[in-house]
């Protein structure tokens, strides 16, 4: 019985250390792609052990983002670009979605649950299936390679509100009702009482949001055309081109990893409002 | 559904709904106006005069044989990476739902892969698999197999299922594991008692109390498949080579915005807005469903 159930627990380390090494896998090549040469990698006779130019390769890719074969804006700047569509997408929708929840949840008004389900039904227009006719209003309002074009188009959003609406139907009556007794207008009531209250909510919501605006690509893709407006993601395919073996990998390399890093260590660090944003936004 | 005690004012509500308004309005229900409007009209080739066409569009997208070339190749690559996605995903969270040491490490390491976009997993996977330089596609040319996923479309079609599904599996994993946490311990020690095996206990007993988590990812991963694959094609095949990793997805941007045939990329556009309705629809009608439980 116990040799059994030791067997099985060892069955169970391989399973899961067979599925981390695969996920892993793909990361560990690109980590050490970037600290070899182009020519050790062109090559194809990279070794599975690091090499000597991390500093070298990251340096070159962060400050210059181009080798010999590839040509792209520097990662840094890329990464700034990025950093700032996913803040103003995460933080935009976020204030956006709750402004209009609280709207829905706390007052009486006609047409309200009209505008309720104007909202709701974006929840089934999924950029991708409305891309021309978008680009074209974006085209339009000139709105073309600047930040307000990239993520104003992709702010409003179905599933916050609802995430917050739902949350707000919880808050009890009683503290409305306490606000009200004390003198606090709605507004009053919003900053010192409910935004209190929904931190968990904002926190978790902006882990997903934030995600979602770093790996934005169809988007940028039509709105940067310019290289210095250019987002990492969009950099890497880029820098791959026309998929040689003759190009810079270590640099391409470096950028996918520096593209990597900001989600997956919020994933990692904020873990329990990852996995809580997770799986109420998709209730 | 509303709440009682509530705030009486009448301008407040319609400023705070402004904003989102106004960027639903602009980008949702103009775009999506204007996609219906340009689905059922023809340019003429220098976009001087458009002409109302009715259905001639639609009738011309469906009678394409590439549209339908692209809509198999859409369905086999969706089956593929739905089965190894989830499959890989539900495997993994029954393993670490075990009480086991170092279950709380494990979980972290097989939930980060969600954060990666689509489009960096397929430039890792590509780079791995490159015939000339890549760890694992050198070492398949070597082998004797021909090897080159630039020129061979049935390779291509499995590389790109390959990074699609590598990068959804933890997403998979994250709601089964919260699937299986939800079921209560007493049903399983029940079953215990009553001497099923593990396998049984699998199949008979946590197997149909996760159909709930099972169906709303099907769901998801079908959406997945169809839409967020976009970065994974483009970055790694280009829909190519030929059109043998031309998704629908990809078909709208090749022929909106390379090849500027507005009609056809529109009615492609409502096409695939339908399938998004239907998948919603479904999902409420399941929720609905489970509320009634």
């Amino acid at each position: 019985m116990r040799r059994r159930w030791r067997s099985r627990n060892w069955l169970t380390h391989l399973v899961l250390i067979l599925g981390v090494a695969i996920f892993v896998f793909p990361v560990y090549v690109a980590l050490i792609a970037s600290t070899h040469t182009a020519e050790t990698i062109a090559r194809g006779d990279m070794p599975l052990v690091p090499g000597p130019l991390a500093a070298t390769n990251y340096r070159q890719a962060f400050e210059e983002g181009q080798g010999e074969h590839v040509k792209a804006a520097p990662v840094r700047q890329m990464m700034v670009n990025s950093l700032i569509m996913a803040l103003v997408i995460a933080t935009g929708k976020i204030a956006i979605s709750i402004l209009s929840a609280f709207a829905v949840a706390f007052f009486e008004f006609p047409l309200r649950m009209f505008f309720f389900w104007m909202i709701f039904v974006t929840l089934m227009l999924p950029v991708e299936v409305r891309i021309i006719p978008t680009y074209a209003v974006v085209t339009n309002l000139h709105m073309v390679n600047t930040f307000a074009g990239l993520t104003i188009p992709l702010i409003a959003s179905a599933t916050a509100t609802l995430i917050f609406r739902q949350f707000f139907l919880t808050v009890p009556d009683e503290m409305v009702d306490a606000a009200k007794i004390d003198g606090a207008g709605p507004m009053r009531f919003f900053w010192n009482i409910l935004l209190p209250l929904s931190s968990s909510t904002v926190a978790a919501l902006f882990v997903i949001l934030f995600i979602y605006g770093w790996n934005q690509y169809l988007w940028p893709l039509l709105i940067t055309t310019s290289d210095n407006m250019s987002t990492i993601v969009i950099g890497i395919t880029k820098m791959i081109g026309t998929r040689d073996a003759q190009t810079d990998w270590q640099i391409i390399m470096a950028t996918a990893v520096l593209a990597m890093l900001p989600p997956v260590a919020i994933v990692i660090v904020m873990q329990r409002w990852f996995v809580k944003g997770l799986v109420e936004s998709e209730k | 559904m509303q709440r009682r005690a509530i705030f009486d004012n009448k301008v407040l509500p319609y400023a705070l709904l402004a904003p989102q308004l106004a960027v639903t309005l602009v980008f949702f229900f103009w775009p999506a106006g204007q996609a219906l409007y340009l689905s059922v009209m023809r340019q003429d080739p220098f976009g001087q005069r458009t002409t109302f066409v009715w259905f001639e569009n639609f009738t011309n997208v469906l009678g394409d044989p590439f549209y339908l070339g692209s809509l198999r190749i859409t369905v086999l690559f969706s089956a593929a990476v739905i089965v190894l996605a989830m499959g890989s995903g539900l495997l993994l969270a029954v393993t670490a739902d075990r009480q086991i040491r170092g279950a709380g490490i494990y979980k972290t390491l097989l939930m980060w892969p969600y954060a990666v976009a689509p489009a960096v997993a397929a430039s890792l996977w590509l780079f791995i698999f490159h015939p000339a330089v890549g760890i694992l596609g050198r070492n398949l040319v070597r082998l004797g197999v021909h090897w080159d996923y630039a020129l061979n479309g049935a390779q291509a079609l499995l590389l790109v299922i390959l990074a699609a599904a590598w990068k959804q599996v933890s997403y998979n994993f994250i709601f089964f594991l919260a699937g299986l946490q939800s079921i209560p311990k007493s049903v399983l020690e029940a079953a215990s008692v009553d001497g099923a095996a593990s396998r049984q206990r699998f199949w008979n007993v946590v197997f149909p109390l996760l159909s709930p988590t099972t169906f709303f990812l099907l769901v998801v991963n079908v959406t997945y498949a169809f839409f967020d694959t976009f970065g994974v094609v483009h970055a790694l095949t280009g829909g190519g080579p030929g059109k043998a990793t031309e998704t629908l997805i990809y078909k709208v941007y090749t022929d909106g915005v390379v090849n500027l045939d507005l009609g056809g990329s529109s009615a492609q556009s409502v096409i695939l807005l339908l399938v998004v309705i239907a998948l919603t629809a479904v999902q409420f009608r399941y929720i609905e469903r489970r509320v009634h439980y």
